[in-house]
């Protein structure tokens, strides 16, 4: 079985993803090999559903999308393992909120990583995990300057051994 | 979600989901299908033997599609979706 990878996605917007092939100078393969065994690595997440804590972090730049609409919010929000999910807020323009405010398991499922490190399936949660705004310039400059090697070095310092990285 | 748009972007492993966006882990308050979902990600990551490796799970939405496809989408249309459904309504009217 293979995944259709349009199935929920306006048929007009489907040449914007389809046959766009690698950005310049990204077409040659990245490898790391995962060289530890799951029960002794240390593994963190990330999600690009806008997910932040919403008494102690600002919101994704939402104004600032809807001032540019090609723009989207490049800054990230570190959202602690122990998080609750009553802390979390959802700014992001492009998905329906409703889901991932009632169970935000869906998309950082912190809780669901610490039942397997419960079970020792896994080693260790990174203590912060990372959540970012998925729609962003489609030239990703931001990212690649700051963003990227910001949540790069946030991961070492977190010595993960691995990131699960969900995209929304 | 788009593990076809992952692989030409070269992501090096990759965990196919055939789930609405902004669901990458399955159903609310589906423990079953998000932990199936957590665990194939892990051991893509840990046992995947080369670049480009890429596992689809094989878990249909639980929804009809209609009703999917109108429910992950947000209540007003987004800045930049709003732009181009005005672009294109002015070229149709000149």
């Amino acid at each position: 079985m293979q995944v259709d990878s349009y199935r929920f996605l306006p048929r007009s917007f489907r040449p914007l993803y389809e046959g766009r092939g690698a950005f310049p100078g990204e077409e040659h393969p990245v490898w790391a090999p995962f060289e530890k065994r799951l029960s002794a690595s240390r593994i963190a997440l990330l999600t690009s559903a806008g997910i932040y804590l919403k008494t102690s972090q600002p919101s994704f730049d939402l104004d600032g999308e809807r001032e540019r609409p090609e723009w989207g919010d490049p800054s990230w929000r570190v959202i602690p393992s122990n998080a609750k999910p009553e802390d979390f807020a959802v700014a992001h323009l492009h998905i329906n909120d409703e889901d991932l405010l009632a169970d935000p398991e869906i998309a950082l499922p912190v809780g669901m990583l610490r039942r397997l490190v419960e079970e020792g399936v896994v080693g260790a949660a990174a203590e912060r995990q990372v959540g970012v705004m998925g729609y962003q310039d489609r030239r990703l400059k931001d990212w690649r300057e700051t963003t990227a090697p910001a949540i790069v070095g946030h991961l070492r310092e977190q010595e993960a051994d691995g990131l699960i990285l969900a995209p929304a | 979600m788009m593990p076809a748009v992952a692989e030409e972007r070269r992501a090096p492993r990759i965990v196919g989901v055939e789930f609405p966006f902004g669901h990458a882990f399955g159903v609310a308050h589906d423990r079953s299908t998000q932990r199936h979902v957590l665990e194939l990600a892990l051991r893509v990551l840990a046992g995947a033997s080369g670049f480009g490796t890429r596992v689809d799970l094989d878990v249909e939405w639980p929804v009809p599609l209609r009703e999917a496809y109108r429910a992950w989408q947000p209540k007003e249309p987004s800045p930049i979706v709003k732009k181009m459904l005005e672009a294109r309504a002015n070229a149709a009217r000149s």
